[in-house]
């Protein structure tokens, strides 16, 4: 059908009626989709800064030196050898910067793959089964939205000692929540389609069923929620890092930064400001990337 | 809805005995409570004559059971670090944590209902489009580097506003927008969406046609219908706030409830960290529990689910 439009576009009348292909549409709607975009560049961008950090750092993100302590950044009087400065250690701020998007981005994603399975999967099972796998799933998922989340991710931290592998796992097991509530309503939308049904009287089996008939029909829902969730998790762990409770020096965390800034801010407000902006910048590209996602592939759920 | 407010608060029990149970056995994630009680410098007899003094001994449930049953009549332990019973601890620390929590839901509200009917009214105006910026930058701002930065303006640069403390009204100014900025966005969206939904409606185009004025089709009928679910989010954000004041108060340097639960924390002092997550667990569990019944109690469409 596609082939026929392509192959045929001198003749006016033929493409008025046969019009844009859905795979027009949805082009049109990605690329035409300021937020989106901006969101994917911007990520895209610090992705490869992340995977390139040995390359593009400047200096080693851990070696300290005495002699060039609290240097400025250029635009406050600073010279290139430290684009940014150097901090309380003498280490050069935009390599630690640059080895800090490493640590958020890793938070990130496998934060937020290690909720996505726990959240989904009892989502699913609640929205597909209900009953009684429903009841239990609602009374988990308000257990879950009862408990402070700063406040035990840092007991938790805390306990255990902090490092990104803890630092990691526990916020894996605290944001399952909003995937659980996402997966359980979009599940009850379609359970009732007829493609299902369809696949049940041919015989198929009910992992088959939630593998090749729920799942595919969710999975916008399940990328849309694992960006915000992604965010989400960078977020909270600048903040336990910000407190002192969540990854541990010498690691370069944006969080950590900021707070070891924070003891310079009267004289060195930079300091704070940088690395904060970076983490305010990574966080918006993410969330401005989801809420273009959720636009573009459920047009009809635009608030 | 007696039906509907009971089967709410059977849940709502059994959450919060589950709740308690977790925090409870947060003492036994780190393996032996006396040894970590103890220090690293205690010897074997230290640590043994610890665990029979404090009944570490005992099986967990028993000693769950124990905690459970004082903690039902009030008593949460004594702090490890203040020598003092947890319960008046928290009690007294609670009333800044409160206070800061009522004024920064009170900011939310009155930046973003405002914000969000304006933006209804006009989609895609010049309005829609800095509440839209707000709230995005909102959701993307990391609230400890956002009253960082208002302490360096208004603190460091002007010298208007004191950076840290609780004495005066004034001290609670930066940390009320920090957490009241916290909870804007979610109430603005929902605020432009469900005025947008409500315009469109039917009645509105009744009340429009029968020539009521355009202030009393916006405030007296599309407004207290968009209102209900805001009203609900509200009581549900301000449970949220209570437990994330813990980043705003150790920046302030405001003596509430969540700076004592990082300082116990730092101090491993584990009675007061359970009896905090418990406490702020319960508030939680309390205000979704008021803002379902309200919420039945306004929309009686609610009330099947």
């Amino acid at each position: 059908m596609s082939d026929a439009t392509t192959n045929m576009p001198t003749d006016p009348m033929l493409e008025a009626i046969v019009g844009p292909t859905p795979g027009q549409m949805l082009r049109k709607r990605i690329f035409g989709h300021q937020g989106l975009m901006i969101g994917v560049v911007v990520l895209g961008l610090l992705v490869l800064v992340a995977i390139f950090a040995p390359l593009l750092a400047p200096h080693d993100p851990y070696a300290q030196s005495l002699m060039a302590r609290m240097k400025p950044p250029v635009f406050l009087g600073g010279t290139w050898e430290h684009p940014l400065g150097t901090d309380h250690l003498g280490r050069d701020y935009l390599s630690r910067l640059i080895y800090g998007a490493r640590v958020s981005l890793l938070i990130g994603l496998v934060a937020a793959t290690i909720s996505g399975v726990i959240g989904t999967a009892m989502g699913v099972a609640a929205g597909y089964f209900g009953g009684k796998v429903d009841a239990v799933v609602t009374y988990l998922i308000n257990v879950r939205l009862a408990m402070p989340v700063v406040l035990v991710a840092l007991a938790v931290v805390a306990i255990l000692g902090g490092s990104l592998q803890v630092v990691i796992v526990v916020l894996g097991l605290l944001l399952w929540d909003r995937f659980a509530v996402v997966m359980r309503s979009s599940t009850l939308q379609v359970r009732g389609r007829e493609y299902v049904a369809a696949a049940k009287a041919v015989g198929c089996s009910t992992p088959r069923v939630l593998m090749s008939e729920i799942m595919p029909n969710i999975a916008n829902n399940l990328i849309v929620v694992m960006t915000l969730e992604m965010a989400h998790a960078i977020l909270l762990e600048a903040a336990l890092s910000f407190l002192g409770l969540g990854v541990q020096p010498p690691t370069p965390s944006w969080g950590l930064m900021v707070s070891e800034g924070k003891n310079m801010m009267l004289f060195e407000p930079w300091m704070v400001l940088i690395p904060g902006a970076v983490l305010f910048v990574l966080v918006l590209a993410i969330n401005l990337m989801g809420d273009g996602l959720r636009d573009v592939t459920a047009p009809e759920n635009r608030s | 809805m007696l039906n509907f407010i009971l089967k709410r608060l059977g849940l709502a029990v059994l959450v919060a005995f589950t709740v308690s149970f977790i925090s409870f056995s947060l003492m036994f994630l780190s393996g032996d409570p006396a040894a970590a009680l103890a220090g690293e410098t205690a010897s074997d007899q230290d640590v043994e004559a610890i665990r029979v003094l404090y009944g570490f001994d005992r099986p967990m449930l028993i000693q769950y059971w124990d905690w459970l049953s004082s903690a039902l009549v009030g008593d949460l332990g004594e702090s490890y670090y203040f020598k003092l019973p947890v319960a008046s601890l928290i009690a007294e620390r609670l009333q800044v944590t409160m206070l800061l929590g009522l004024c920064g839901i009170s900011f939310a509200l009155l930046t973003a209902v405002p914000l969000g009917v304006a933006a209804a009214i006009r989609p895609n105006s010049i309005i829609d489009r800095i509440a839209l910026f707000l709230s995005v930058a909102g959701q993307a701002m990391p609230s400890f580097w956002f009253g960082l930065i208002l302490i360096v303006v208004f603190s460091i640069q002007f010298g208007i506003l004191p950076p840290s403390g609780t004495s005066t009204w004034r001290h609670f100014i930066m940390p009320t927008i920090v957490l009241g900025y916290y909870a804007m966005p979610a109430i603005m969206r929902l605020t432009r969406a469900g005025m947008l939904e409500v315009l469109s409606s039917d009645y509105i185009r009744t009340a429009r046609a029968k020539g009521a004025s355009e202030f009393t089709v916006l405030f007296k009928h599309a407004l207290r219908n968009a209102i209900i679910p805001v009203v609900s989010l509200a009581a549900v954000q301000m449970g949220f706030m209570l437990g994330g004041s813990i980043v705003v108060e150790s920046i302030f340097a405001l003596h509430g409830a969540g700076y004592l639960a990082w300082e116990s924390i730092a101090r491993n002092d584990l009675p007061t960290v359970q009896a905090l997550i418990l406490v702020f667990s319960l508030f939680y569990i309390v205000f979704t529990f008021l803002s379902d019944v309200l919420n039945a109690w306004l929309d009686p469409r609610m009330r099947a689910g």
